[in-house]
């Protein structure tokens, strides 16, 4: 198993001209699962859509890495290949693009050695939507089109298995799941953890943090992270909110 | 499997058509023409096409008549700019060979050897119950499977069947169209040469499709088939014509006429897509008449040319009838399409639904315009109409121009239409799974075209989603 660090040194981020995040530090390793929390507007999901290279989230300052190599002003696709993945707190639609072409062409462009057959390709696909309790037929849908809250963080965690990312990041991937779809997707991150995985979930709740046992909690609060430490964080949070966390 | 069958198919198709590119169809062959007419138009022109093909008497009067109209007729303004089209430099009959085969073997060798170029023998073996091929004017080819020609169904072209079918060609030429319509439509009537005539006996289905690929091949020179299809009551047929040219600096121009008949109960589906190269003038008039019970379903490709102007019509002419037309037209740099369909409601209970797609890309222009008119006495009809247009670039125009005129008091109609960009969110999103910016934005047109992708034959499905990739590939940066 090879190893992943994604450092992020310092960023700064803006949002059409307003500051977001304001020097954020954080280094995520292979194998560990880190959590983000923090109060609404703290800039936590402005985190996950900078680190996928999202256009209108303006690097003003800092640096992101992945083993070394700087990713800061990288493509998105760029930053997926070095092993990168988010699963988006809000999925989009794309009327019209079927599942199926969109993963196969995906997983071509990640691993164009691999030259997978269709057939193979689809039975690994068919397994993990097993896992997901996902129907077979879903593959030929249009990505997020008419899905419900719960099948859109299915289907990106369906991405996730199949793309086999080597950090994951997974912004609010609790919130639109009832409580047996969060047991089926807590027990597939715990998989994939078990592969070597390192994430970082993003959470305002801690209600997968039950499910998920972190081993690092950070807490961003303004664009600033204002605290580091571990589960007990988390459990005086669920208790106490943010309030008692001093900037 | 049964999910991934078709995509995997296309991803064959699409893998062993890697390496080609549009420019593959506009290859130039130089096959001299036996025979040519010269350039421009007058009433000798008229005469001699007639003449070359041993016409009647009544065919050779309508030509001339369709002549007069043609002369008497303003260019139309209301539309795209036809400036370009210069009617005094352009040949109006090419003919390239003696033959009209009924087997690949009997055709001119470097003319089949375009043909199979352009793939068309092994499309005829896979899946075409029947096929004609015509080359510049004149038709070259033609086959009928057995089991339908001993049904009585005809699938020929329309010079073969004026000599040998005179009275049936008769009852319908010019029916639905005729040439004091418009200017175009007045044109063909003159010089028409080659088309299909196509009917189709009362009861027949014919399962697998028929269908008919032109060539154009000559520069500066004009196309102008003259279409007809019959399906007699309770019939049921799927016709599909192709097209491409080479590309010239001098334009072409192709004004076809598509007539189509569908009798009471019978059920006609019309596919066309034309990948013209862009330096032809596309401007054919395809009109439809429905009658009781009868139903159309048009579907319409509309992705080469340097101008389009193309609008499919419906009359539904009996109770019940009904018409669905479905369109995708994709404008690239410096090419205008105007297009849309029309459905006019003569009857009770009559139907209609008009889908139309457009891309623009770089500086192309999309116009929809089309028409739904509801006759007093169209009592319960209905109809929807939805105008999708997305523009790829900062340059890309569209415009809707839809022409509603409701008569009927308890006729249904409805309109949608939307304008779209490729967001910057769709992108990103694709991209962060290792899409390159190509890979998502032709994933994108495609998707955005895809109620009508299913309609389509999977040959032209093929060619549709190469032609998208090569031209957002093309394009670089979307923006």
């Amino acid at each position: 198993m090879t190893n992943t660090v994604l450092e992020i040194k310092n960023l700064k981020v803006s949002v059409e001209g307003k500051e977001i995040l304001k020097g954020v530090d954080l280094t995520i390793k292979s194998g560990e699962i880190h959590a983000l929390m923090g109060p609404n507007g703290a800039g936590k999901s402005t985190l996950g859509q900078t680190l996928v290279g999202h256009p209108n989230y303006k690097i003003t300052g800092g640096k992101i890495l992945i083993n070394g190599r700087d990713l800061t002003n990288a493509y998105p696709e760029e930053r997926a290949k070095a092993g990168l993945f988010l699963a988006f707190q809000s999925p989009i639609a794309i009327p019209g693009v079927k599942i199926s072409t969109f993963l196969r062409t995906a997983y071509n462009d990640l691993y164009p050695n691999e030259k997978m057959s269709l057939r193979d390709f689809f039975n690994m696909v068919k397994t993990a939507m097993n896992d997901l309790e996902m129907n077979e037929s879903f593959i030929s849908r249009a990505i997020n089109d008419g899905f419900s809250g719960g099948e859109r963080k299915r289907f990106e965690v369906l991405q996730m298995i199949v793309l086999k990312p080597k950090i994951a990041i997974l912004d609010e991937i609790d919130s639109g799941l009832d409580v047996d779809a969060l047991k089926l997707v807590s027990a597939e991150i715990k998989k994939l953890h078990d592969q070597n995985i390192g994430f970082l979930v993003i959470t305002h709740y801690q209600r997968i943090l039950k499910d998920i046992i972190p081993e690092f909690v950070h807490v961003l609060k303004d664009g600033k992270i204002v605290m580091n430490g571990n589960k007990e964080v988390s459990d005086k949070i669920e208790e106490e909110g943010y309030e008692w966390i001093k900037e | 499997m049964e999910y991934y069958d078709k995509d995997e198919e296309i991803e064959r198709l699409t893998e062993s058509l890697k390496n080609s590119k549009k420019s593959d169809f506009e290859f130039y062959d130089t096959i001299e023409p036996i025979y040519s007419t010269g350039k421009g138009l007058n009433r000798k022109t008229v005469e001699e096409i007639s003449d070359i093909k041993k016409e009647p008497g009544w065919m050779r009067e309508s030509r001339l008549k369709a002549l007069d109209i043609f002369l008497s007729k303003p260019m139309p303004t209301w539309g795209p700019d036809l400036s370009g089209i210069n009617f005094d430099n352009l040949t109006y009959y090419t003919r390239p060979g003696e033959n009209k085969a009924k087997s690949w073997d009997d055709v001119d060798p470097k003319i089949k050897d375009t043909f199979t170029k352009l793939g068309i023998p092994a499309m005829e073996q896979k899946y075409l119950a029947g096929s004609v091929a015509q080359y510049d004017s004149e038709g070259v080819y033609g086959s009928l499977r057995k089991e339908w020609e001993s049904k009585g169904v005809i699938f020929t072209d329309l010079d073969t069947a004026v000599q040998k079918y005179p009275d049936l060609v008769k009852e319908y030429y010019c029916k639905a169209i005729p040439p004091s319509d418009n200017k175009f439509a007045a044109l063909n009537g003159a010089v028409w040469s080659g088309g299909s005539f196509l009917y189709v006996p009362k009861n027949v289905h014919i399962d697998l499709p028929l269908q008919t690929y032109f060539r154009m091949n000559g520069e500066q020179s004009g196309q102008f088939e003259h279409t007809i299809v019959i399906a007699d009551e309770g019939a049921s047929v799927h016709y599909i014509e192709g097209c491409t040219a080479p590309r010239y600096n001098t334009s072409s121009l192709h004004t076809a006429i598509v007539e189509i008949y569908a009798r009471k109960n019978s059920n006609v589906k019309y596919t066309s897509v034309q990948n013209w190269s862009d330096s032809v003038y596309n401007l054919p008039v395809k009109r439809a008449w429905v009658d009781e019970g009868a139903h159309m379903d048009w579907v319409t490709g509309e992705l080469g040319s340097k101008v389009t102007m193309i609008y499919p019509s419906s009359y539904l002419r009996g109770k019940g009838a009904s018409t669905s037309n479905l369109q995708i037209t994709l404008a690239t740099k410096g090419t205008f399409k105007d297009a849309g369909g029309k459905a006019i409601h003569l009857a009770p209970d009559t139907t209609s639904r008009i889908v139309s797609k457009s891309i623009s890309l770089d500086d192309g222009l999309t116009a929809y315009r089309g028409l739904v008119r509801m006759n007093e006495g169209a009592s319960r009809a209905k109809s929807h109409v939805q105008c999708d247009a997305l523009l790829i670039n900062n340059d890309s125009k569209n415009y809707t121009y839809p022409f509603d005129e409701i008569y009927e008091p308890t006729a249904e109609f409805s309109h949608e239409a939307t304008v779209g960009k490729i967001g910057t969110d769709e992108l990103t999103y694709m991209r962060s799974r290792g899409l390159s910016e190509d890979e998502a934005s032709s994933m994108i047109v495609l998707g955005f075209m895809d109620d009508i992708m299913k309609e389509i034959p999977m040959e032209f499905a093929v060619e549709m989603n190469r032609l998208v990739k090569l031209e957002m590939s093309k394009m670089g940066a979307v923006g």
